[in-house]
């Protein structure tokens, strides 16, 4: 090259200096053998997660026998600090679904009943399934969207700003500081705010009643007593503790695999409440069947 | 009080192979701390500086090897046993967002001694003034600290159960030049006044040779350990590839005007 400019051809002599070449393209299997090896991962990994998940389950009830045996090692700051946090902030909108539900129950059930006069049915349909099923499993994915995010994300950003291995090296166990009040926080609120939905439920089927089937309040209170007992109030109640634990645990675990970036907190977060409300569907379905076989 | 090992290392490594996928970052290292001294571990990125600390604080299991805390496995210690043996300094001080300044100092404190309330708040200020902060800063939250006081503090927390042992992860990383010679002047004066053994993780070169005792160079999965000056000297790749250049120079030469006395011929360890 000839009558380049003194700087131009400094920055020539650079870029002929530089080694240029692109990086090699890294080799890839076949189509075909991708989706294998991608379907081969997919189920291991979730074989893995399946096996962690009960590790970390045994984990937080040996931390909660352990704080059973040496109550000392409770934090009752901490466990009130979380009941507020996941219970008492969140009883609004645990309120205000619950009366939607059954809104939503009690319209397609006078639709649905009234060709075959059967809209007086409508009362049992919303109190048993509110009672039975949905203030429960709204309650359960409510708090798992909720707590189990806020679970997964706090955890996490305590994981990637290296405050769990702080806690480590000053001989505090994460498990027992971090965990076991969101769990035990999570046992007392679920139950509590399942049964707020109940009343809730029942409240909404009342004004439903009212304005749709012209039933008095008066008129319906008994009738709710004769379409439901109290097995019916139990059956809902006894899955709270449960889905409390997946939601409690679900999260819990996954803040605690963030690794260093922001990005892998969001990741675990969205991993976390979408774990929970799955596994909340599916032990919800799980229940109604060994309901329905030991004829609950 | 001290029953360390018989060879006089308050902390050893013997062994430490630690591999990442297929990458092996240790190959077989070797290290004792001993009683007293300022231990720097220096290496390039990548090396294996950071992994190398948590090992030793038992944060980390490597894949093969062993770590002795006072001639014991670290992983046995018991957790009052290591809050007390070891405090360590994160990189970004690692402090507990949702408490203030004291009550991070005083979580250790409250979690592993019998103090009372009343006990914990003066020896929690007296940490603070130790690691040269304002009283005012302790009733701050971490956010609103800046950069060198968040170190600082973090060192503060270190030090609430007066920890044989400090460990160190990159204390001057991110500091401007003031703050850093500062964290340096603070290393020095806490192992001289205190006596607490310090393991400091460090690219910094002025903390490399004014502040430590021995430095020890990480490069290709091995270690070389020796004295900043006979470190100069060493001809091996790694060790010379590392220190040396004109950054290295200038340190050097500032280490010359500033050495500071104990450092003459004190040659701890092997």
């Amino acid at each position: 090259m000839i009558g380049l400019r003194a700087d131009h051809k400094r920055l020539v002599k650079l870029v002929a200096g530089l080694d240029r070449a692109p990086p090699a393209a890294a080799k890839q299997a076949p189509g075909w053998r991708r989706l294998i090896i991608a379907t081969g991962r997919a189920g291991a990994e979730t074989l893995k997660d399946f096996f962690d998940f009960l590790d970390f389950t045994g984990r937080a009830a040996a931390t909660l026998g352990q704080l059973l045996l040496h109550p000392g090692g409770l934090r009752p700051s901490a466990i009130a600090h979380h009941i507020t946090e996941t219970g008492v902030k969140a009883l609004p909108i645990v309120g205000l679904l619950a009366v939607m539900i059954s809104v939503v129950l009690a319209y397609q059930g006078v639709a649905q009943l009234l060709p075959y006069g059967g809209q007086d049915l409508t009362i049992d349909l919303v109190s048993v399934s509110v009672l039975r099923e949905m203030a429960v499993l709204i309650t359960a994915i409510l708090v798992a969207g909720r707590s189990g995010a806020a679970f997964a994300a706090e955890i996490g950003v305590m994981k990637s700003s290296e405050e769990i291995d702080a806690l480590k090296v000053m001989g505090l166990d994460p498990m027992q500081l971090l965990v076991a009040p969101r769990l035990i926080a999570l046992l007392i609120t679920l139950p509590l705010l399942t049964f707020f939905a109940d009343v809730m439920g029942l409240i909404g089927g009342a004004v439903i009643s009212q304005s749709l089937l012209s039933i008095s309040f008066d008129q319906y209170l008994p009738l709710v007593r004769k379409a439901v007992d109290s097995g019916d109030l139990l059956v809902g109640l006894i899955k709270a503790p449960v889905f409390a634990v997946v939601i409690a645990v679900t999260g819990c675990m996954h803040g605690l695999r963030v690794t260093g970036s922001a990005e892998s907190v969001g990741i675990e977060t969205t991993r976390a409440v979408v774990k929970s409300i799955f596994l909340v569907i599916v032990l919800d379905a799980l229940f109604s069947i060994f309901f329905e076989k030991v004829g609950i | 009080m001290t029953n360390s090992s018989p060879d006089g290392s308050i902390m050893s490594a013997h062994g430490i192979v630690n591999r990442f996928g297929k990458q092996t970052v240790h190959n077989g290292i070797d290290i004792d701390v001993a009683a007293g001294e300022v231990l720097g571990i220096a290496g390039g990125s990548g090396s294996g500086k950071s992994v190398l600390l948590r090992t030793l604080a038992g944060l980390h299991t490597p894949q093969a090897g062993k770590v002795l805390a006072d001639g014991r496995p670290v992983a046995d210690l018991l957790p009052a046993e290591r809050a007390a043996f070891m405090g360590m300094l994160f990189q970004h001080g690692a402090l507990f967002s949702s408490l203030t300044v004291a009550e991070n100092i005083m979580l250790p404190m409250r979690e592993h001694t019998q103090l009372s309330n009343e006990e914990q708040v003066p020896l929690a200020a007296l940490k603070l003034a130790l690691a040269g902060l304002e009283p005012a800063a302790g009733s701050k939250v971490p956010s609103a600290l800046s950069g060198g006081m968040v170190k600082r503090a973090a060192l503060a927390r270190a030090l609430a159960l007066d920890p044989r042992v400090l460990l160190l992860d990159e204390p001057t990383a991110g500091l401007d030049p003031t703050a850093a010679d500062g964290i340096d002047e603070l290393i020095t004066q806490l192992n001289d006044v205190l006596g607490v053994t310090v393991v400091v993780v460090t690219h910094d070169l002025n903390t490399l040779f004014s502040v430590c005792d021995r430095v020890a160079v990480l490069a290709d999965g091995k270690i070389t350990v020796g004295t900043p000056a006979k470190m100069l000297r060493d001809k091996q790749s790694g060790v010379h590839d590392f220190l040396s250049g004109p950054r290295v120079d200038a340190a050097r030469a500032a280490m010359v005007g500033t050495a500071k006395p104990k450092q003459q011929g004190a040659e701890h360890g092997k």
